[in-house]
């Protein structure tokens, strides 16, 4: 796989690309980007940090990936693109990558960027405290820099997830010459991020705004178009839909405002709904099935439950819309890897009923079977409402549910490290590859471990665990693809959770903000193509 | 009664009620410690969830980072330490020191509330008073009507109902924040820019004060007015006003100082829902936040210093009652 951004013939493609991409988002033209303007955007919560190689929450990256780069950045079909990588190579036995750096390319305080940051954060962070990275850069046994623009990776094993993780929130790169033997966790400059990209960083007001403004010096020559971004934090809901609507807020991202003010929203003429740039996260939403538990241990109360749950219902209803009805934990999204053949549970009461009779749970006098708990991801109230279908849908098969709603340490603890539930509700980032998102949902390593967001379901299988273990080493991504798609198929039969719709993250910008989403990862990326066709009056 | 005898008792009385107050302080810290760490769940926690994706090793950084690795009673004796030397610690989650944080946050909080407590006892008083000059006539029932509406209504409801009208509808105010980042005033227009973005959330929650106030005043005032002494005041023929202002208004101010007082002291707990609802940058929000995240280092702080402003103002109190009614007496 390699690319030239700077060869004629693909400028012109691009921008054919973009004019088409014009052309579909509905403008009558293609137009020329205008320069100037600020834009307000909201940031909630709060980041903790605006360094996303240590952190990779998302408001850090959604800020983050302005103020860095990436190696690459991911198109809306997730296929890398250069950015700080103009072109790479992954040798045929799949046991080295090498990595072109694009020349000329230099620190916000004037440092040049060089290969030397790549192997010193490769080395230092991305192997040890990066809270992700560790499986996916772990088979890196030695980082060579031939030269300054040159970085090889060598592998002890074929490692092709790495391409789907080096964009700058997957794999952000340090500047080496601010954070080479300092303690990294507490650098000054995780608050004060000196970065190389499209926006520098200029304050961070806690509890009121960070702001940033345009990088002059910035390699992508003619980019940015817009000034300066000023990030605010608005806590309330309401207060957000409110600053959107008098347009004193121009871009706000990850659902900011109520699923039912979104469709208010969407339709002033001021505002637009947007629902891409999530690709790179593909998000799916699942219900974690406690296989510990005396009930849901059998597999057939698992199936059972899984034909009380009417998918669509969830997404159209419960969701307004803003979802899909999932039908694998590999979301469509992953393309290739997604299979859509897996069993499937379709809505069937009666099925369900006639499965947990089987199972020898009959109706009490009440109508009752048994009672479970279920504890939703305190994410906000569609979790909630979430979670009371589930209590209606499994009350008419005779399964009552107790609701209980906790903070998210306490959710965290119980889930994943107490194991003290019966149904858990969470979503999960598949991410482009489901070696970095998926499969931490099913290996057995992660039970108890009071790790977040891993195996809550306590499932153990040696199959899937085998399976996982093999795709991490496969060399040609058609085996890879194979091993995933026989895992979906064990792992959907099993059940030990239940994939329940796809999410659509909703991104809500003024009208007069054009090309704010331009990429697969866009939330977690640069605004460098972003403009004004009317900057707001601030 | 000898000179010498009146500064013995107030040496006395001083030192005895620094101790008192230090002892308070130090027990409610000790108690918050052991308080907040019976919440499930850990700071380290908190940032792997949200981070959405974690490993044990980066757990295990996060807490040796933190210092959470130590057992319970090595963080007390660690935290009680920092306390003795006057300093409240460090929060890791923001990575600056708390006391820096506060800082920070102080001067937001303190405008607030200034603002919407000035106003609600100066415009509270001044209505009760009415209120009660016109017992059961139609300015006592408008009044008393209003002020129930208001104290009945949520804080939230009120703050977003002026959002819409006063901001989206007729577009006169900022809907929220401290200030306009876009614009960067300078000077008298940075002032003036504060000054508006302080008028609705000091107006939603000084309407809620300013409810408790007016009921307060009023039934402080009928009470007085049906004092001996205000018979004797009359019967003596002082004018209405004088009557009002001198003998009735000061008695009747008493349960409000008192009032007062308590909500001075609530200052730094600030006001978590109207900081919300307007993105006010104060202290209310970051101690609800803290809570959430916990980040026990900075909640401690933030409590230990609510707590060492509401004895202080219970002491003011107490010496402002001295003031107001000379009957009143410090004593230990």
């Amino acid at each position: 796989m390699t690319a030239h951004a700077s060869s004629p013939l693909l400028l012109r493609a691009a921008s054919a690309a973009a004019v088409a991409a014009t052309l579909l988002t509905g403008g009558a033209l293609a137009q020329t980007p205008q320069n100037g303007g600020t834009l307000t955007a909201i940031v909630q919560p709060e980041p903790v940090t605006l360094t996303s190689a240590i952190n990779t929450a998302a408001p850090t990256g959604f800020i983050s990936g302005n103020v860095f780069d990436g190696l690459v950045d991911y198109g809306t079909d997730l296929t890398p693109r250069p950015a700080l990588a103009e072109r790479w190579e992954v040798a045929p036995d799949g046991l080295s990558i090498t990595f072109h750096l694009r020349k000329g390319v230099t620190w916000h305080d004037g440092h040049p960027f060089t290969a030397a940051d790549v192997k010193w954060t490769l080395e230092n962070v991305w192997k040890t405290i990066h809270p992700r990275n560790q499986a996916t850069f772990g088979r890196v046994t030695r980082v060579e820099t031939p030269d300054d623009h040159t970085v090889i990776l060598r592998l002890s094993e074929p490692s092709l997830a790495i391409l789907s993780s080096v964009n700058s929130n997957g794999a952000q790169i340090l500047p080496k010459h601010l954070y080479e033997g300092t303690d990294i966790l507490n650098n000054p400059h995780n608050l004060k991020p000196v970065g190389t990209g499209a926006y520098v960083f200029k304050e961070w007001s806690k509890g009121n705004h960070v702001i940033l403004e345009r990088n002059p010096n910035y390699w992508d020559k003619g980019k940015p178009h817009i000034d300066r971004i000023v990030f605010k934090v608005i806590p309330d809901a309401a207060a957000r839909a409110a600053a959107l609507e008098k347009g004193d807020v121009q871009y706000a991202v990850f659902s900011p405002v109520p699923l039912k003010d979104a469709e208010r929203l969407g339709k002033l003429p001021n505002l637009k709904i947007e629902t891409r740039g999530y690709e790179w996260i593909s998000p799916w939403l699942f219900f974690d099935l406690n296989v510990d538990t005396p009930y849901l241990k059998d597999v057939r109360v698992r199936h059972a439950i899984a034909h009380a749950l009417d998918r669509k219902a969830i997404a159209n209803v419960v969701w307004y819309g803003f979802a899909k009805p999932a039908i694998s934990p590999v979301p469509s999204t992953l393309g290739a890897f997604h299979d859509a053949t897996v069993p499937q549970y379709e809505f069937d009461p009666k099925k369900a009923e006639a499965l947990l009779d089987e199972a020898g749970f009959k109706r009490g006098a009440d109508g009752v079977r048994f009672t479970l708990t279920h504890d939703f991801i305190p994410y906000g109230d569609d979790y909630k409402r979430t979670g009371e279908y589930l209590k209606q849908a499994l009350k008419k098969v005779g399964i009552e549910v107790t609701i209980r709603s906790q903070d998210t340490a306490a959710f965290t603890k119980r889930v994943y490290g107490d194991r003290d539930f019966d149904i858990s509700s969470a979503w999960f980032a598949a991410f482009s590859d489901p070696q970095v998102g998926v499969t931490r949902a099913y290996w057995s390593g992660w039970i108890g471990k009071n790790t977040p967001w891993t195996n809550g379901s306590g499932y153990r299988s040696a199959e899937v665990d085998a399976l996982i273990a093999k795709a991490q080493g496969l060399a040609r991504q058609e085996d890879r693809i194979a091993t995933f798609k026989q895992l979906q198929q064990t792992v959907q039969s099993d059940l030990p959770s239940i994939p329940l719709v796809e999410l659509k993250f909703f991104t809500v910008h003024a009208a007069s903000l054009k090309d704010v989403v331009t990429r697969g990862d866009q939330i977690y990326g640069s605004l460098k193509d972003a403009w004004f066709d009317k900057a707001p009056t601030n | 009664m000898t000179t010498r005898g009146k500064t013995g008792r107030r040496l006395r009385f001083w030192t005895g009620r620094i101790v008192h107050m230090a002892l308070v302080v130090f027990g409610i810290a000790v108690v918050n410690f052991f308080l907040l760490h019976l919440a499930p769940g850990d700071a380290a926690q908190v940032l792997a969830g949200e981070a959405g994706s974690a490993t044990p090793e980066y757990l295990a950084a996060l807490r040796r980072q933190f210092g959470l690795d130590q057992p319970l009673p090595v963080q007390f004796v660690r935290y009680v330490g920092h306390l003795l030397t006057l300093d409240l610690g460090f929060s890791f989650r923001h990575g600056l020191p708390v006391s820096d944080l506060i800082a920070q946050r102080l001067p937001a909080t303190l405008l607030l509330m200034a603002a919407s407590i000035g106003f609600a006892v100066v415009a509270g008083s001044a209505l009760g008073a009415v209120a009660a000059r016109h017992a059961g006539r139609l300015a006592d029932t408008l009044i008393s009507t209003l002020a129930l509406l208001f104290y009945a209504t949520p804080v939230f409801w009120i703050g977003l109902v002026l959002v819409v009208i006063f901001s989206v509808g007729l577009d006169w105010l900022p809907v929220g924040g401290m200030t306009s980042v876009e614009a960067g005033y300078a000077g008298w227009d940075h002032v003036r820019d504060v000054a508006r973005h302080l008028v609705l959330p000091a107006a939603t929650l000084g309407l809620f004060y300013l409810a408790i106030y007016t009921r307060l005043m009023r039934a402080a005032t009928l009470e007085v007015t049906t004092q001996d002494f205000v018979r004797t005041a009359v019967a003596k023929g002082l004018t209405a006003r004088r009557i009002a202002v001198r003998h009735v208004l000061r008695n009747a101010l008493l349960p409000v100082v008192t009032m007062l007082g308590v909500q001075v002291g609530s200052i730094l707990g600030g006001a978590v829902l109207v900081e919300t609802i307007f993105a006010w940058p104060g202290l209310g929000r970051l101690a609800f936040e803290a809570l959430f995240q916990r980040d026990l280092n900075l909640l401690l702080g933030i409590l230990l210093c609510s707590s060492a402003v509401v004895v202080v103002v219970n002491l003011a109190v107490d010496l402002l009652y001295t003031v107001l009614d000379p009957r009143i007496e410090l004593a230990r």
